[in-house]
């Protein structure tokens, strides 16, 4: 009988977090959907490239069929209008789109984290001038400077990605400068002042409570990062021919849409496919790292 | 005397009970589930009670006992996923239960209406007042326009509310707690309802205002012939303004009767560990509070037989089997105590029952004086302001003066108490103390050491030695930390390096507060209410501090779990030799803990005095006028009511002179409140030995 009468003392060890964690994180079908889709995509973005090469002999730079080769034996789905091989370019366009998407996430969210904690933390003038900046960012132009940059600096995958990230963490620092100023109010906040914490181990107190922001901005900008990178390589300036990015695959298309359909299909679903796998993985670790709900 | 009306006899206030003619509600083996992921909550159980024409019946218990659930489902308002599951809501002939939807919403505003806790949350804040009353107005009584605005102005008068006329066209934010408060009710009692359901009316409100509002909801169940269904945690307000009483547990009725008899004899065992779990006020801690153990079970688990048996002093083998309702006239109980009829607890000399403390001897002193040991803490006139409204370059347009010139001097091993009503800067105090807020000007020396201008490197050794406790055992966990870390954490600052020493001292702290080491591992949401605040006190403990300012450390919890938490701060301070600033609005919580007790009033201390002395020679008419508010359990220990008018006036704006004179009985009655109290700021000067009044007449 399960009776609460006597809510027993729960001896036995406690599992530990990571434990926890992964119990919660499996607790979410779709989230473990997306973990595994993400894993075949980047498993096929770094193996597929030499596999596709020895088994099938495609290369994604050898014209090596005639332009708009419908999908055949040989080139299972096809050719692009230089008479490049479909598959073996989304396979190896796939390693640039997924650096540049977990990349400029990875960047973007740190460079507003950093940005908005500390103009949440301290408030007053600091937040003040912190956030005057980061409205000023938002208010440039952004295709401008993306492009001006790139053109200074030089088209390159590290280029790139430190452009993109450096316009893309305006949105994170809002959203953590607004967690932080709501949390810095908390009563547990004043406790850990007035057990006389120093202000690094508060900032880390008033963070454990800023992860779900975290992990929504940096799922969206694992999107905004491919999207992005796909439009400065449109325009030449991201990554070069003749490599291939899905972004680039899907942009270099867009004057046979009508005709060729196909040929920005795949590299289109590539993005979505990523992009939503994405998206369930951050909703599965802002659970996993939420103690508060309790898994089997 | 016009100032000091004594309020309506007892005899006069508390009605006679149901009239012959029958009931005007009955509530017939009512049971509400609701359906959980983890399964089916008996939130009610098989609940029966009636109330008769023109009476207030008090529905009491602890939360989780289901009495707002009742409630709700009187009014058929309970939410998916709760469902109504069996029993009857008779009202005038039928049965609310089974009425169509059309019929009930009918019903509902103009046949039976309802005020809730939150008078902010519980009007729209995008439409004015007026606006809102006479909508309710036009639905029911098919009225419009200009007649529909004329009843609402109509209703506020007659809720006391100034300038109805004016006050009708302005907007809830504009309003004071205890005025929102009041419109709520015009708005309820606008059509004229047979039946008010009021779920916990008064307890987001200070004690005085409370005080107001429970006379205007007698007053007019009065006029109106109206009947009250009061639902409430307060013991005190229940027997204030209750002619009959249901208290709930675990979902069900355990005893229903007459107040009076209820109260001086409560026949079930938790009726009365509530009743004796509470202090009364003039009671002292040398006597322990009564206890009721453990908490309320969950509803999705009641407890087979007797749902209290687990948690009761008196429980035998006969409390396996569910007991029926005794009648045990003029109550009923749920006791197998009370098969062979009435028993007779002791709950008016429980005082004497209770086993008396080892005194503390407090090396208590009068001010002004020189203590006989250096004292832990003085504060000289401390200020803490806070800038409102700031112009874009800086200068703010107004400040609040949250505290507003404190002396303090403390002994070591005394509580001194700190009570207000909220907004008289009381919070705001304990934490300057602590330079958790920044004061203003003032000095705060700590065994002997000027904190107000130490840089927070020097601080921080310090602050080992003075903590805090807080009110809201939710909010100061943070939840993405473990126990062991959130008590643990600290130690690494204050120069424990040692892993296996700082577990070590987390566990005594954790032993001291009575949580095993099982809760280490822990997170903040996997325990109860008590058990957290239990953590926050471990918290505070860990660190070996001398002095504990308490912030309302029992203002959230429940009743029974708060003479657990009380119980357990006077036996930490026996047994660590702490000194305590103990801060809340509850007159008789503070003065059963306090040695000392300091009554504040926007921002300044206007009564300082020995707790008992306080409590029976109160010389500020503020103090005297908070003491008669309590609504108090002991019907012989009534006081004679002193009405104050009014809300506390805004902290940014105050009154010239004495801050109290806009609402001070006294001054009304010698007719100085425009003279030399407006003129002349009272100083707190000794009116005997050992205590203090601010006041030119006292």
């Amino acid at each position: 009988m399960a009776s609460a009468a006597a809510v027993p003392a729960n001896v036995q060890r406690a599992p530990s977090e990571l434990t926890r964690s992964w119990r919660r994180f499996k607790s979410n079908k779709l989230s473990v959907a997306g973990a595994v889709v993400l894993l075949l995509i980047a498993l096929g973005a770094i193996v597929g490239p030499p596999l596709a090469r020895h088994f099938l002999g495609l290369t994604p730079y050898d014209l090596s069929c005639t332009s708009f080769a419908p999908m055949s034996r040989d080139h299972p789905l096809g050719c692009d209008p230089l008479g490049r091989d479909l598959l073996a370019r989304l396979l190896a366009g796939g390693r640039v789109s997924l650096i540049v998407g977990l990349s400029v996430a990875i960047g973007s969210t740190g460079i507003g984290l950093i940005i908005g904690a500390i103009a949440g933390y301290f408030g007053g003038p600091v937040d003040s001038m912190l956030m005057r900046f980061t409205d000023t960012m938002l208010a440039l132009p952004t295709f401008f400077i993306l492009l001006s940059a790139a053109a200074v600096l030089g088209p390159s995958l590290v280029n790139t990605v430190i452009i993109i990230s450096v316009l893309e963490w305006t949105t994170t620092a809002r959203l953590v400068r607004g967690e932080f100023l709501v949390i810095r109010e908390k009563e547990f906040v004043t406790a850990a002042r007035a057990v006389g914490l120093t202000n690094l181990r508060i900032v880390r107190h008033i963070l454990l409570n800023v992860v779900p922001v975290l992990v929504v901005a940096g799922t969206l900008a694992v999107a905004s990062g491919i999207l992005v990178e796909s439009a400065l390589s449109f325009l030449g300036l991201g990554t070069q021919p003749p490599q291939a990015s899905w972004g680039y695959m899907l942009s270099s298309v867009q004057n046979f849409v009508f005709t060729e359909p196909l040929l920005g299909v795949f590299p289109g679903l590539m993005i979505m496919i990523t992009v939503l796998a994405v998206n369930f993985v951050g909703e599965g670790l802002r659970d996993a790292l939420d103690p508060r709900l309790v898994k089997r | 005397m016009t100032g000091r009306e004594a309020t309506v006899p007892d005899a006069a206030r508390v009605d006679t009970g149901p009239d012959a003619s029958g009931d005007l509600l009955r509530v017939e083996d009512l049971a509400v589930f609701f359906d959980t992921d983890e399964g089916t909550a008996r939130a009610v159980d098989g609940v029966s009670f009636s109330m008769g024409h023109g009476e207030t019946l008090g529905l009491v218990g602890e939360s989780g006992c289901g009495k707002s659930v009742t409630a709700l489902s009187i009014m058929r308002l309970v939410a998916h996923p709760g469902r109504i599951v069996q029993g009857r809501v008779l009202y005038g002939g039928r049965d609310l239960a089974s009425i169509s939807r059309r019929e009930m919403r009918r019903i509902r505003g103009s046949e039976i209406a309802m005020i809730f806790q939150e008078p902010m949350s519980s009007l729209n804040p995008v439409f004015t007042i007026g606006k809102q009353i006479a909508e309710a107005v036009e639905l029911h009584l098919g009225v419009s326009g200009r007649e529909a605005r004329k009843r609402a102005v109509d209703m506020l008068e007659r809720v006391g509310i100034p300038a109805a006329n004016r006050r009708v066209d302005e907007y809830p934010h504009q309003l004071s707690g205890g005025m929102r408060q009041r419109v709520m009710i015009a708005m309820a009692l606008s059509c004229r309802p047979k039946l008010l359901i009021a779920d916990e009316p008064t307890t987001a409100l200070d004690v005085t205002v409370q005080a107001q509002i429970l006379d205007l909801l007698n007053e007019l169940r009065a006029e109106y012939g109206m009947s009250i269904l009061l639902i409430t945690h307060d013991l005190g307000v229940v027997a204030d303004v209750c002619s009959r009483a249901v208290v709930m547990y675990a979902g069900q009725v355990v005893e229903q009767g007459v107040t009076a008899a209820l109260f001086s004899s409560p026949q079930h065992p938790y009726a009365e560990g509530l009743l004796k779990s509470i202090p009364q006020l003039g009671m002292r801690n040398e006597q322990t509070l009564g206890l009721i153990e453990g908490r309320v079970p969950s509803p999705l688990h009641w407890p087979e037989g007797c749902r209290f048996a687990a948690r009761c002093d008196y429980r035998f083998e006969t409390c396996a089997e569910e007991p029926p309702l005794f009648d045990v006239a003029p109550q009923q109980s749920k006791c197998w105590l009370c098969e062979r009829g009435r028993r007779t607890p002791a709950v008016n000399e429980f005082v004497g029952e209770q086993p008396a403390r080892a005194r503390v001897e407090v090396r208590s002193h009068a001010p002004g004086q020189p203590l006989a040991v250096p004292a832990i803490l003085r504060v000289e006139a401390l200020r803490t302001h806070f800038p409102v409204g700031r112009h874009l370059f800086g200068r703010p347009d107004q400040t609040i003066k949250a505290v507003d010139g404190v002396d303090l001097e403390l002994a070591p091993g005394e509580t001194l108490g700190i009570v207000g009503e909220s907004g008289c800067g009381k919070s705001t105090l304990g934490r300057s103390l602590l330079r958790l807020v920044e004061p203003t000007s003032g000095r705060v020396e700590f065994e002997g050491v000027d904190i107000t201008e130490l840089p927070s490197r020097a601080l921080r050794p310090l602050r080992a030695r003075m903590q805090i406790i807080f009110q809201d055992p939710v909010g100061s966990l943070n939840p993405r930390l473990r126990v062991s870390q959130i008590v643990g954490e600290s130690l690494r600052v204050h120069g424990v390096h040692s892993r296996a020493r700082r577990q070590a001292l987390v566990l005594d702290a954790l032993d001291r507060v009575g949580m095993g080491p099982e809760t280490v591992r822990r997170y903040p949401h996997e325990f109860s209410g008590g058990q957290r605040q239990r953590i926050g006190i471990a918290r505070a403990l860990v660190l070996s501090p001398r002095l504990v300012v308490a912030d309302e450390p029992v203002s959230a919890l429940d009743v029974s779990i708060q003479s657990q938490v009380l119980n357990l701060m006077v036996e930490l301070k026996r047994d660590l030799e702490l000194t305590y600033i103990f801060i809340a609005h509850n007159l008789a919580v503070v003065s059963y803990m306090s040695d000392r007790v300091a009554v504040m009033y926007l921002g300044k201390i206007v009564e300082l005095a020995p707790a008992r002395e306080l409590y029976e020679r109160p010389l500020h008419p503020y103090t005297q006028s908070l003491l008669s508010a309590i609504p108090v359990v002991d019907l012989s220990e009534r006081r004679e009511r002193i009405k104050l008018v009014g809300d506390p006036p805004s902290p940014i704006d105050p009154p010239s002179g004495c801050h109290f004179r806009t609402r001070c009985p006294l001054a009304r009655e010698l007719g100085t409140a425009d003279g030399i109290c407006a003129d002349e700021e009272p100083p707190l000067v000794a009116k005997s030995e050992g205590h203090v009044a601010a006041c030119h007449f006292a």
